[in-house]
């Protein structure tokens, strides 16, 4: 084997040039942050990456930070910082999850018991 | 209150369950058991903040680590979305990871009767951090049967942590586990207390 093919085995662009040296996000997502996609990208918007195009159509259905990580085989940090970007500019709407003083809603219980138990 | 999308595209709540225990003992099992989706892999990096192993004595930088989890969904109905995280396997990272355990619901400590010992620092990591956590001993067809109560004692547990057996390959134990898990977080609530 050429050991010049391993080269094209990897992915060629690097997560940090992809987000342009940035590491941290403005928005701190969590790993179970909902990401779903409110205006399409038609492909030629200015400063917009092939992986914020990805995440566009991908979120067409609501996704976690997690699982948009996982589909598009990047750090979960890298995927941050480009949610934070189609956040800006209005392509995406995020939603949280529940604040942990909030992890008392009895209805977010009982509603959570009756789908495990209807599974 | 949690905002949604302001386009009137409602979105679930995500919630966030955590699947911890020791190398090899069944958390990506019991993920895929219980998921709708086949367990996707995610890699966080994480920044060691406050070293206790491994200090770097004299190293200036920050040290940071990057870890896979394995993770699966299970939507509640439209209004919410359960994440199951598998932890990872090496528990000295344990330090670390506020960041996963933070806003999560709960999680269950998978117990191995063959390795007992390699669940305690998952069970001293919730207990410090005050989450809530039940104990299921995941019941490989080789492994030594203890009474539930010998299991409570050699883990030192408290009366009232729930410890159940599971089959963590099985779907409708895997459900079993985490209502219990649910329901024990629902009894601990702040308020229901008061």
């Amino acid at each position: 084997m050429n050991p010049d093919d391993a080269l094209y085995d990897e992915q060629v662009v690097r997560p940090y040039v992809m987000t342009r040296g940035r590491t941290e996000a403005r928005a701190k997502l969590d790993l179970i942050s909902l990401a779903v996609t409110i205006r399409p990208a038609t492909g030629v918007e200015m400063g917009l990456d092939p992986e914020h195009l990805k995440i566009v159509r991908l979120c067409k259905r609501p996704l976690s930070v997690a699982e948009i990580a996982a589909h598009l085989d990047l750090p979960a940090g890298t995927v941050r910082v480009l949610l934070g970007d189609l956040l800006d500019r209005g392509f995406i709407a995020v939603q949280e999850p529940q604040p942990e003083v909030d992890v008392l809603d009895e209805r977010m219980y009982r509603a959570v018991l009756d789908g495990l138990r209807a599974l | 209150m949690v905002s949604g999308p302001s386009d009137g595209k409602k979105m679930p709540v995500p919630i966030k369950l955590l699947i911890a225990g020791g190398f090899g003992v069944g958390k990506t099992t019991m993920v895929g058991a219980v998921s709708e989706i086949k367990p996707l892999r995610t890699e966080e990096t994480l920044t060691d903040r406050s070293v206790g192993v491994d200090d770097l004595s004299g190293v200036e930088s920050k040290n940071t680590t990057t870890v896979a989890m394995d993770f699966g969904r299970i939507s509640i109905g439209d209004d919410f979305v359960l994440y199951l995280f598998g932890t990872p396997g090496q528990e000295r990272f344990w330090f670390v990871w506020d960041e996963l355990a933070r806003g999560a619901l709960g999680a269950v400590v998978l117990a191995d009767t063959r390795r007992l010992a390699d669940c305690f620092p998952s069970v001293d990591y919730f207990e410090r951090r005050g989450t809530p956590f039940i104990v299921a001993v995941n019941c490989f067809d080789d492994a030594p049967r203890y009474d539930l109560d010998e299991v409570k004692l050699a883990l030192n547990l408290g009366p009232d942590i729930p410890v159940l057996l599971c089959d963590a390959r099985r779907r409708d134990s895997g459900k079993e586990v985490l209502i219990a898990l649910v329901q024990h977080a629902y009894g601990r609530r702040p308020m229901a207390k008061v």
